[in-house]
């Protein structure tokens, strides 16, 4: 207990900059995923195969090989991502990994949305369409608001699995929680069982917090059919 | 339905897409001869793909699918075994069997699986297991996939055996079967069927998932990949291609799930409900 009390501030700095990417490829899963979603039951056939072809792609890589061929590949296309304006610091690699993890989740996002969607009782899309709503004005206005609310669940399923895979970020070079331990393993071999329980601790508030969330969310949202 | 969202697209509108299916090529194909043409500058020249595919490449990215493959269906029988065990154990009549099985799987599954797999790596278990002759970069990578998707396909199997109608099981028990033939005979064969899906999918999950083993240099398809990128001096390149195989390889096992999943939903002769659940495969865990 001691030896996490004081390597405190190295545990705080790696979980620190698992949140980070946690919330940054969040919000990148979050808006590709529910335009992927869109994409998938709109009415254009190219675009329909384009989101199926993404969806397939992503959900069949390895997400270090994403991550590597992100950190690999932007900077040689001349995409440099450095960003720094006030509170948000982040490295080249940082970047990188959440946006290799967000497009990555975004694929499983559209999958839940999608499959939401469908769970959407026909008469609804029917009714709307019936008033004179457009494709785009049935989606947003109607279908979407359901199903999002239906979702939670598998969502919340879906947020879990990113926030332990932020440590597959350690691959591409970021030091986040999962870095840090391999540090601290490699450093104190007699501790190292200490050092587990710690970071595991860390990884499991996160998830508690996230299914707590989710739990208040669904009872809140849930609409009884 | 998805179908209900819109009309049929009449003569107008199709004119109207594929004006604009021609616009957003076009636009993309400018954006990715821009991308292509950086890219050609160093990593996709026709010198790296001839370097790339030299025959001592070849092997080498046989010995690391080799070493994926090998890994991947050990992890599979062994989290099978896994959560077999604790499956039983969460249905169990015994309070105390149950809580531990509940805080077992619940703990493995929270934390992430590359940590698993580093400490087991950093652990005396890895050299226990070199000393019964298991090299310890497997090792630990097996046992990490076993703890995560093993906890995973725990929580399957109780939902899938929880999914059989109560009748079967109230039935089997009024005949006077014990609860282990009832669970042998009545629940579980009809709960397979419906698993067999899901199992599948988290098979996926388990290959895509053995590329961990490039953080503690298990020879696997990645470090391989990773290899013969440095050496060449193109890892992008390398990555890409890399990228097919996985996916190749993976898209059909999912094309297998989906099409028993197809082949069960129409024969459901048990009128049990399809298990979906959390399994990596919908999750991306």
């Amino acid at each position: 207990m001691g030896f996490l009390l004081d390597n405190l501030d190295v545990i705080v700095e790696g979980f620190a900059v698992t949140l980070q990417l946690l919330a940054t490829a969040g919000i990148i899963a979050a808006v590709a995923g529910t335009l992927l979603a869109c994409v998938r039951v709109s009415p254009v056939p190219p675009l329909r195969g384009v989101g199926t072809a993404y969806v397939n792609v992503f959900r069949n890589t390895p997400l270090l090989l994403v991550l590597l061929i992100m950190a690999f590949g932007l900077p040689e296309v001349g995409v440099s991502l450095q960003i720094d304006v006030g509170p948000l610091q982040y490295s080249n690699f940082e970047t990188y990994a959440s946006l290799g993890l967000g497009l990555y989740t975004a694929a499983f996002v559209c999958e839940a949305l999608r499959s939401g969607i469908n769970s959407v009782s026909s008469g609804q899309a029917e009714a709307a369409r019936a008033v004179g709503m457009s494709f785009g004005q049935t989606l947003r206005l109607v279908v979407l608001p359901q199903a999002a609310r239906s979702v939670v669940a598998p969502m919340a399923s879906i947020y879990i699995a990113l926030a332990k895979n932020t440590s597959v970020a350690l691959g591409a070079g970021v030091a986040e929680a999962t870095y840090e331990m391999r540090k601290l393993l490699n450093d104190n071999a007699t501790e190292r069982l200490v050092i587990f329980i710690g970071f595991a601790l860390g990884y499991i508030a996160i998830v508690a917090v996230i299914s707590l969330v989710a739990n208040v969310l669904e009872r809140r949202l849930v609409v009884l059919r | 339905m998805s179908s209900v969202l819109f009309d049929v697209p009449g003569p107008r509108a199709r004119t109207r897409q594929r004006i604009g299916t021609v616009l957003v090529a076009a636009l993309l194909v400018g954006i990715g001869y821009v991308v292509v043409r950086r890219l050609t500058e160093e990593q996709f020249t026709v010198e790296n793909l001839d370097e790339l595919f030299q025959p001592g490449n070849f092997e080498a990215i046989g010995e690391g699918l080799l070493g994926t493959v090998q890994a991947a269906a050990i992890a599979i029988v062994t989290s099978v075994l896994f959560g077999l065990v604790f499956a039983a154990m969460r249905l169990a009549d015994n309070r105390l069997v149950g809580a531990v099985a509940w805080t077992v799987v619940e703990f493995f599954r929270a934390v992430p699986l590359l940590m698993l797999i580093l400490i087991i790596f950093y652990s005396p278990v890895k050299d226990v297991m070199e000393d019964v002759g298991v090299p310890g970069d497997l090792g630990s990578l097996v046992l990490g996939l076993t703890l995560y998707n093993g906890a995973v396909l725990a929580e399957v199997f109780r939902a899938g055996v929880n999914a059989v109608p109560t009748g079967q099981a109230e039935a089997a028990y009024a005949v006077g079967m014990r609860k282990g033939q009832v669970l042998r005979l009545i629940q579980v064969p009809q709960a397979v069927r419906i698993m067999l899906p899901a199992i599948i999918s988290q098979c996926v999950v388990i290959l895509k998932d053995t590329s961990l083993g490039y953080v503690i240099i298990y020879d696997e398809l990645l470090s391989q990949a990773n290899n013969i990128g440095d050496f060449i001096g193109a890892n992008l390149l390398t990555y890409v291609c890399i990228a097919l195989i996985y996916v190749s390889i993976n898209y059909s096992l999912s094309r297998v799930a989906t099409w028993l999943e197809a082949r069960t939903t129409r024969a459901a002769r048990s009128s049990a409900q399809r298990v979906e659940g959390a399994t990596g495969a919908l999750t991306g865990g």
